[in-house]
């Protein structure tokens, strides 16, 4: 114990924020990334890759960061006024249609992520003033997180006393170098009060940047608790909610203005408490059920009061002692909520017959049966389904629970659980599809705030990780693992909190059974929450009346209309950045009862869609490229994740067990209602270039610098790529998950250095370290951003997924497209160039590599190339160029030509995730320059996908073109896939000489895949922006708009 | 769910001479046999009493043609009692013998006064571990959960009963943790959605008749597994199914009358434990 608290003392002065902040980085680099993003020069990539997380010395050197984040917030405003600027003009127009609504989607969104951020470090600055480390105070919050996941978890990890020591150890020198370092500064200390669970107060002194970790331990050495990992420290928001302490990041930041006031409580229900090690922890665990009964927080029988409480005086009290024991010791103990006579009187009767038992024997006694109480270990929250009616959501070991006052209505074990998040004030969960399904469903709630929303996410990621994996995950997943918060649970996980007690070998210790009598009027510092949740439930139904019984109030197998979804219109700002609903994916047989009121339902189904995240992105390009290749890295680390995800639901144990079923066949229907959106950017740019090499990848300006990179940009690549693969071979290393996942992941990661070197091909820099995803030197760049990312996180995702376990199933699309799309070619010699392809999570995406590189698409057994036959009109949106006559047909020549490669492939892809039949598909160009674009019309017919496709081309004036296929060829790809949606970004870059004219080609395609309401034209204008964003010097010529929706399913 | 299908009481109603002609039915079934509805219920009282159980026949009420069914007026589970509100209005009078009796065996007794709630007992069914309620034509969300309110201890799952009366007309428990189910897609449905609302897990016997999946499952004291099931000569194969069940005394009971009018086995029955209390 006294090593634990040494160890975490020597962490909480050598992890100060400032110091830890940018270890990786030199000042030089920052101002570069900052001032000059396309075309930074500071190559200092080879600083980079020192993890050095722990090095303290190394970050103390560090001079402070030059301000990283007055940059981002002007470059933010350009960006809103630039968009216009950037779109060519014949957009424009429909830009005033479309978009206008997309920046209301934003505005909420972009808002609310910079104050909270400036709040911190505005506190921050407050604490550090004297230290004069102004500057370094901004990317604070960023730090934190950061080195939240690198430091606690091994921390946290540490299963035996020995190696806590030698962690202690290895800080030990450098804790007083950091104090030395800040003599000048005064150390304040701060007096929280924390609330025991038999009532007594506990003053604790701590620093006031002291993190809640520190607190925790001090509570649980003053409590004598080795098995800690149960417990948690709660406080009360200023809306009087609990919250839980993070123990990685600083006190003073999660409590605000609050009290310096916590409630020792337990966090973690032990599903069997017998399996506790040692009696105390069973003890508090008793301590903490007796309040919860005594709220009625945990809801019991008349007959469980009489019988928990009699255990419990039995435990207090010892055997009934008539002589002691009069007709009113019991009244003194406050049981129930409403503690009658009667009950008394029971419990009387009740703690005579316990003659004989010990208190520890008493305590097991009450843990037995308390711990099958339905309630039991069920976090309550309040939140809305989507027709806005209250239901509550409890967050328990086994998964979530939903219930509409009393009653249980629908229940989302974990391993059903693909996903869950949280954006503004919903609640998302993907579930992973049934038997017969063959996509997932995202069911949304709403809560009341979003600070609630952020609670019940966490509470669940926590709860995941530490009843469902073995261990936590890891850090370096957490850290790209999402866009929003990357909050994940770093303590011990239960299995690895179990392995930790079995060596516990101390006597046991002493402790004083306190009063319950004690704990019961001292309340006032207790968690109380939401006491009504239990308490009066009924006084607050509402009644149904008959006709809505029945049917009606249907909980279905997944998720089925009624079951709790975010309606659409309720959403606020919807815009590109509100999650699209998601609606039920199963139909379960209520197909088959009422398939006339599932026709009226628009359902959708498969990967739903987050127009958000191209957002995303976009405010990304804002910043530093670094962000977008973190981003990209975070792709990666979704598809890895996605793919180790996939718990294996454990066979089912009903179905095992149960006996074969003739009439399983529940009409389960997948109405595949699936649409794709494909954006076709291309951004042409003409320089000279004497100098350059054709086939130079190149896209940013500065033209020598060009031409060096572009020589050595293959060799690069080559290196960047082994690099990569080692680093994913040593983190696959590390994971003992499924041997199918390894080479999955392996690409991934080659992904991503791909993409990196394409991003900053102009930019001398060594991409490979940086492009790692395993390298912190990343989180060090953006940090600015990472603390808007993470403290004021509109949003955040998690995947839970079983780690450590070989459980992949290749459930979803998106995987089984993993090892088609890849196939990667090798960087060819000298001034070839470079080919990858890459495989993107989507088979959209995965297409739309293929079209780039039309000469090399020898993958994809399944392509077909679809002769363009017909131009509809009659399906062109706004465009103001009018088709021109022989736009219309033939010329199915070169770019065109790509995207019937689109509709060809997409097709059959499609086929097989989407159920009804027929395919039609369309494609519809607008020109507005007579040269050598052409609209196509491919019309295909595939018996069973029942899908819309259209594509329309917008055209910007531009001559020639035609013909050269010259497979100048760089592409990106990246994914990023959420809750609803499913974003892929094609790059395509095509760099020709003509005479002594360059012309780089770039060609974008946006995959976005999900739900019928994406607003096309919003997401059309965001990619847009973005590649106009992207590459400011080159002009959008053309774009294509393909899209491809599932009509609504029919009931057959 | 240790002492699950112990009782010491059960709770019977005597046939009232309006039941041939004025029981409530869904299905245009043949006329009633009273003589021979009369016969069956001798006999099934008889094996109530065989098997040990003190057996409360309450007298039959002519205004109220459904009585005999008296599962329909309480739930009783321990020491508690809730009297329900049946969501028939012409069977509501059927509780008033019932809370009675009820009473008389000294349970805690609960009153559904709620005026919107309904709660037929055939849409309750308890595994011993958890309540799941069939929301059905005559039990309504309000009743599961004044039900919910009742039994604290215990989970109270809704299973949506689109077809058939109750959740029970085609499932109850066969045993400790084992679901007898009905075939028929009502069924099978309703089964998988308890199962995925349950935290816990059980073993099904699935029965091709639905109404031969409503049996009765008591454990007496030194008799082990007792069921009341379905008869060969009404479902021929699903009382073969019951056979194979290994450890049980398998008492098949004629219920060829009652069926007309959607009485199954365990409808004309409230079991009780009056030791039940802690």
């Amino acid at each position: 114990m006294v090593c634990g608290v040494e160890f975490w003392v020597a962490e909480e002065v050598g992890s100060e924020p400032e110091v830890k902040k940018e270890p990786e980085k030199s000042p030089e680099e920052q101002e570069a990334e900052q001032q000059t993003n396309p075309s930074e020069s500071a190559p200092n990539g080879d600083a980079e890759p020192q993890p050095a997380p722990d090095n303290a010395e190394n970050a103390e050197a560090e001079p402070a960061p030059s301000d990283p984040l007055s940059t981002p917030s002007p470059d933010g405003q350009k960006k809103e006024k630039g968009i216009s600027r950037f779109l060519p003009p014949w957009l424009k127009r429909q830009k005033s249609n479309s978009q206008a609504e997309p920046r209301d989607g934003h505005a909420p969104t972009d808002t609310p992520t910079q104050p909270p951020t400036q709040e911190e470090l505005e506190d921050g600055q407050e604490e550090e003033g004297p230290k004069g480390e102004g500057t370094a105070v901004q990317p604070t919050g960023g730090a934190q997180e950061v080195q939240s996941g690198e430091e606690e978890s091994p921390v946290a990890n540490a299963e035996t006393q020995p190696v806590k020591q030698k962690e202690g150890e290895e800080w030990a020198p450098e804790s007083g170098v950091p104090s030395a370092l800040k003599l000048g500064k005064k150390m304040k200390i701060t007096v929280c009060h924390v609330t025991l669970l038999d009532g007594t107060q506990f003053p604790c002194e701590v620093e006031k940047r002291a993190k809640g970790q520190y607190l925790f331990s001090k509570v649980c050495e003053h409590l004598n608790l080795l098995e800690k990992d149960y417990f948690g420290l709660s406080f009360k928001d200023n809306t009087d909610q609990r919250c839980w302490l993070d123990p990685t990041k600083e006190i003073k930041h999660q409590i605000h203005n609050s009290q310096w006031q916590f409630a020792f409580s337990v966090k973690f229900y032990p599903p069997d408490p017998s399996q506790l090690t040692e009696d105390i922890t069973r003890y508090l665990l008793c301590l903490q059920l007796r309040q919860d009964i005594s709220l009625g927080r945990l809801p019991c029988s008349f007959v469980t009061h009489a019988l928990l409480g009699s255990y419990t005086l039995q435990a207090e009290l010892g055997d009934y002692d008539p002589d002691q024991h009069r007709s009113d010791y019991i009244a003194q103990f406050h049981f129930a909520p409403t503690q009658t006579k009667e009950l008394e009187v029971k419990l009387a009767e009740l703690h005579k017959s316990h003659k004989g038992m010990t208190p520890a024997q008493a305590d097991i006694q009450f843990l037995e049966n308390a711990k099958k109480l339905s309630m039991y270990g069920v976090d309550l929250h309040h939140a809305k389904d989507s027709e806005g009616v209250d239901i509550m959501l409890g967050v328990c070991a086994n998964g979530l629970l939903i219930y509409k006052d009393r009653l249980r209505i629908n229940r989302f074990a974990w391993p059903k659980i693909l996903k869950i998040s949280y954006k503004r004030c919903n609640f998302y969960i993907k579930i992973r599809p049934g038997e017969t399904e063959q996509f997932e469903s995202t069911v949304g709630f709403k809560l009341p705030n979003h600070r609630a929303a952020k609670r019940i996410w966490k509470v669940c990621v926590e709860h995941h990780t530490f009843f469902r994996l073995t261990s936590p995950e890891q850090p370096v997943k957490s850290k790209f693992l999402t866009l929003g918060s990357r909050f994940r649970y770093s303590g011990r996980t239960q299995a690895q909190t179990r392995q930790a007690s079995a060596l516990i070998h101390r006597s046991p210790p002493d402790f004083q059974r306190t009063s319950s009598k004690r704990s019961a009027r001292s309340l006032d510092g207790a968690p109380v929450v939401s006491v009504s949740d239990h308490t009066h439930p009924l006084v607050s139904t509402h009644a149904a009346g008959p006709g809505e019984n029945g049917r009606d109030s249907a909980l279905e197998l997944y998720s089925d209309s009624k079951s709790p979804q975010v309606e659409e219109g309720a959403e606020p700002g919807k815009g590109a950045a509100t999650a699209v609903p998601a609606e039920p994916a199963s139909e379960t047989w209520k197909a088959a009862d009422d398939s006339s009121e599932l026709k009226r339902e628009p359902r959708v189904q498969g990967e739903n869609i987050y127009v958000r995240h191209s957002k995303l992105m976009l405010e990304d390009l804002d910043k530093t490229q670094e962000e977008v290749l973190r981003h990209q890295a975070s792709v990666s680390e979704l598809k890895r994740s996605f793919m180790e995800a996939a718990p294996e639901p454990r066979p089912d144990q009903w179905d095992k067990r149960l006996t074969g079923s003739p009439a399983t066949s529940l009409h389960l229907q997948a109405h595949g209602s699936l649409e794709e959106e494909l954006t076709s950017l291309f951004l042409s740019k003409a320089c000279f270039s004497g100098l350059m090499d054709p086939c130079s990848t190149s896209v940013a300006p500065p033209e020598s610098t060009l031409a060096a990179v572009s020589e050595k940009s293959p060799t690069r690549l080559e290196s960047a790529l082994s690099d990569s693969r080692d680093i994913s071979k040593s983190t696959e290393d590390d994971q003992s998950s499924g041997l199918n996942g390894q080479p999955e992941v392996i690409e991934v990661v080659e992904e991503t250095v791909v993409i990196e070197e394409v991003v900053r091909v102009a930019r001398p820099q060594s991409s490979a370290p940086e492009t790692a995803a395993t390298e912190p030197a990343l989180e060090g760049k953006d940090e600015g951003s990472a603390s808007s990312d993470s403290e004021s996180e509109e949003e955040a995702e998690y995947h839970p997924q079983l780690s450590g376990s070989a459980h992949l199933i290749r459930e979803d699309p998106e995987e089984e497209e993993q090892e088609v799309g890849l196939n990667q070619e090798a960087p060819p010699a000298a001034l070839k160039p470079c080919i990858i392809r890459e495989d993107v999570t989507d088979e959209a995406a995965a297409t739309a590599a293929n079209m780039a590189e039309p000469a090399d698409a020898q993958q994809q057994e399944g392509e077909v190339l679809v002769i363009p036959e017909k131009a509809p009109n009659g399906h062109t949106h706004d465009s103001e160029a009018p088709p021109t006559l022989f736009d219309e047909e033939e010329e199915p020549s070169f770019v065109n030509g790509d995207v019937s490669h689109v509709e060809g492939e997409h097709a059959p892809q499609v086929i097989c995730c989407s159920e009804p039949p027929v395919v039609k598909t369309e494609m519809v160009t607008i020109s507005d320059t007579f040269s050598a674009q052409k609209a196509e019309i491919t019309t295909k017919e595939v018996p069973i996908v029942h899908t819309e496709t259209k594509t329309i081309t917008y055209e910007a004036a531009q001559l020639d073109g035609s013909g050269d296929v010259e497979p100048g060829v760089l592409m990106t790809a990246h994914t990023i896939t959420s809750e609803s949606l499913c974003t892929t970004t094609t790059t395509h870059i095509t760099k020709t000489l003509k005479g002594g004219l360059s012309e780089t080609r770039i060609e974008k395609r946006i995959v976005i895949t999900g739900d019928s309401d994406i607003d096309h034209d919003q997401a059309l204008a965001q990619a847009i922006k973005e590649a106009k964003e992207q590459h400011p010097d080159m002009s959008v010529t053309r774009v294509v708009v393909h899209k491809e929706t599932d009509l609504a399913e029919e009931d057959e | 769910m240790a002492g699950f299908g112990n009782f010491t009481h059960a709770i019977v109603r005597a046939i009232p001479g309006s039941f041939a002609t004025g029981a409530l039915r869904t299905e245009n079934l043949e006329e009633v046999d009273p003589n021979r509805a009369l016969r069956e219920k001798k006999a099934y009282v008889a094996v109530l009493r065989e098997l040990g159980l003190e057996v409360l026949e309450l007298p039959a009420d002519e205004s109220m043609p459904d009585c005999v069914f008296v599962e329909d007026c309480a739930v009783v589970c321990g020491d508690t009692a809730l009297l329900t509100r049946p969501g028939a209005p012409s069977r509501r009078g059927e509780v008033e013998e019932m809370k009675t009796a009820l009473t008389n065996l000294s349970l805690n007794v609960v009153e559904m006064t709620d005026e919107t709630a309904t709660l037929d007992g055939g849409d309750v069914l308890f595994t011993g571990a958890e309540f799941f309620v069939g929301l059905s034509k005559r039990t309504n969300q309000r009743g599961a959960e004044i039900l919910a309110d009742t039994f604290k201890d215990y989970a109270v799952s809704t299973v949506p009963v689109s077809h058939g009366l109750h959740l029970k007309s085609f499932c109850s428990m066969a045993g400790p943790g084992l679901i007898a189910i009905g075939s028929s897609q009502t069924a099978q449905r309703a089964l998988k959605t308890m199962q995925q609302l349950s935290d816990h897990k059980y073993d099904k016997l699935t029965v091709p008749d639905d109404a031969a999946a409503n049996c009765v499952y008591i454990n007496m004291p030194g008799k082990g597994h007792i069921l009341l099931h379905v008869t060969p000569e009404q479902f021929p194969e699903s009382a073969k199914v019951f056979e194979k069940l290994k450890d049980y005394t398998l008492i098949p009971v004629s219920n060829l009358e009652n069926v007309k009018v959607d009485g199954a086995l365990s409808c004309c029955l409230v079991l009780a434990n009056k030791l039940a209390r802690v």
